[in-house]
């Protein structure tokens, strides 16, 4: 059962993976960005890792919080994004202390659907929901095997999913004023959100 | 890099210390959350104005903020949009219970956090209508990408739509002549060299002695093409017949002509563009009513200009002509 208590491993985990890649992210960024992806990220995640320094009795309260700060404290759209995927993750997951397999997965679509509204990205646009629709999708097929199986398929597909940005071309973003030229470079949010499912193979149930 | 700073982190706090001391007579600033207000703000029964973007484009939004044009403005990290907590705390502060009106250019990150801010400033009571401008000619095809760039006609939006506001008018009808200026304005841009973020220290694009990029938008971002560098005569025709056939301008209308510069070309420089867009304009029978030549929505120190064409009929020119009071923009008072 995934509850507070992996919910905080994951996140602490996040924000050091975020800030051993923050480099690399804000490289990917400058590319076909602005350069700034992997500096807001690590300013956001370190904000929440301040955050879990009060204690959180509920998933949702704990996650609704993470989500706050990333909005409060990331700017550009990353923050909006990764803010409302966690304010709509907690929301789904009100009132439960031990998610389920099943739980988790509708509260993850639910976050993902929190994206899809803020940025309107379809897949094959060249943003995070490249790397976040195949790793739903992976999940609830391997739910039957249980969180940890079908988080590590999650996890799995979502690297694919990053690794397919690269040939397209850009259709949202600062990157979409690029056109062709945006091909050939993998997006920065589908990294960061590679990375953040990848964490959480590491850290859940 | 060579910039007139501390510590890169610093630039945006520091730099509104200063702003505020230098203006402390018209302006005040919340640095917790890095909000320029005007001093009086609120004021009851006026619609407020909120605007706010990425710091590097000074003096808009901030020099901006005074009677006749915006009430606040959220200053983000350089060319990186403010956040929701700036833009609610400003909505909040202005609100004179006539409602408060968000301007935002029309870039992914300014459009979200606006968005968010909106929807929880509507939960907090406040009527909040926002206009986005997207006035940028240099993005051809609004399908492919995030949509054209909210750019030039920002300024001129901030103070025709301040002065609306000033005048009394109700919320609506001051959103109302916002969309008017952005639906009835056009720019386009072009740049001679590239800028350098503090944080980033190094220059966003490389472009070469003899090259310039047309079509660039207001962070570096590139633009349509990278042409060999050309004369004035060259770069304005360049500039200017995009313009006038996007919207298009035609023959007997009446504009406001604005020739803005990028941060780092001289006004002698820009006078003599200006030249040669009004030669453009009386060749093509489009009238100029009133124009503004200046540096007013830049890109740090990048050298380049950019040409802001808004139709405009007497109720927009009433309004520009209006008295404006504010750091970046002042006449009639």
């Amino acid at each position: 059962m995934t509850d507070v208590e992996s919910l905080t491993r994951w996140l602490r985990d996040y924000a050091s993976v975020v800030h051993e890649n923050a480099g690399l992210l804000t490289e990917l960024d400058a590319a076909i960005g602005d350069a700034d992806h992997g500096v807001n990220m690590d300013r956001g995640m370190t904000a929440v890792v301040a955050a879990l320094e009060i204690r959180f009795d509920t998933p949702d309260a704990l996650l609704k919080k993470a989500g706050m700060t990333l909005v409060s404290t990331v700017g550009g759209a990353s923050g909006p994004l990764y803010g409302t995927f966690f304010l709509r993750f907690g929301t789904a997951l009100a009132g439960v202390t031990s998610i389920g397999t099943e739980d988790l997965g509708k509260a993850l679509r639910a976050g993902v659907e929190g994206i899809v509204a803020r940025g309107k990205a379809v897949l094959g646009d060249k943003t995070m929901y490249d790397a976040w629709a195949p790793a739903l999708e992976a999940y609830d097929a391997a739910a039957a095997d249980g969180t940890g199986p079908a988080i590590a398929a999650a996890a799995e597909a979502a690297a694919k999913g990053r690794d397919s940005t690269i040939p397209l071309v850009a259709r949202k973003g600062r990157a979409s004023y690029l056109g062709e030229r945006s091909a050939g470079h993998q997006d920065p949010g589908a990294t960061s959100t590679a990375l953040l499912l990848d964490s959480a193979a590491r850290t859940l149930p | 890099m060579k910039k007139l700073i501390n510590d890169p982190a610093d630039v945006v706090s520091e730099a509104l210390l200063g702003f505020e001391a230098a203006h402390g007579d018209r302006v005040r600033v919340d640095h917790a959350n890095k909000v320029v207000y005007r001093k009086d703000a609120p004021r009851p029964g006026k619609v407020g104005l909120v605007s706010g973007g990425g710091s590097g484009h000074e003096p808009m939004h901030g020099g901006f903020v005074g009677l006749g044009m915006l009430d606040a403005a959220c200053a983000g990290e350089v060319f990186t949009s403010p956040v929701p907590d700036q833009m609610m705390a400003a909505t909040g502060e202005v609100d004179g219970g006539a409602g408060v009106l968000h301007i935002v250019k029309n870039y992914t990150g300014d459009v979200m956090n606006f968005e968010m801010a909106a929807e929880l400033a509507a939960d907090s009571g406040t009527e909040v209508v926002s206009v986005v401008t997207n006035d940028d000619v240099a993005v051809q095809d609004s399908l492919y990408t995030a949509g054209r760039r909210g750019v030039g006609v920002t300024v001129l939006l901030e103070k025709i739509a301040g002065a609306a506001a000033e005048q009394g008018r109700s919320l609506a009808e001051v959103a109302d002549v916002a969309r008017k200026v952005n639906d009835n304005g056009r720019s386009m841009g072009m740049a001679l060299t590239s800028c350098t973020v503090p944080a980033a220290g190094k220059p966003t694009f490389d472009l070469a002695e003899d090259e310039m990029e047309l079509g660039i938008g207001i962070h570096g971002e590139p633009g349509r093409q990278r042409l060999p560098l050309a004369p004035a005569k060259d770069v304005a025709a360049l500039l200017v017949e995009p313009v006038l056939s996007d919207l298009p301008f035609r023959s007997g209308d009446a504009v406001v002509a604005f020739v803005n510069g990028m941060g780092g070309t001289p006004l002698i420089e820009l006078y003599l563009m200006y030249h040669e867009v009004r030669q453009l304009l009386d060749r093509a029978g489009v009238s100029v009513a009133r124009s503004l030549v200046g540096s007013y929505i830049t890109s740090l120190e990048m050298a380049g200009c950019s040409v802001t064409l808004l139709k405009a009929d007497d109720d927009l020119l009433r309004l520009w002509d209006a008295p404006v009071n504010t750091p970046g923009l002042r006449w009639g008072v």
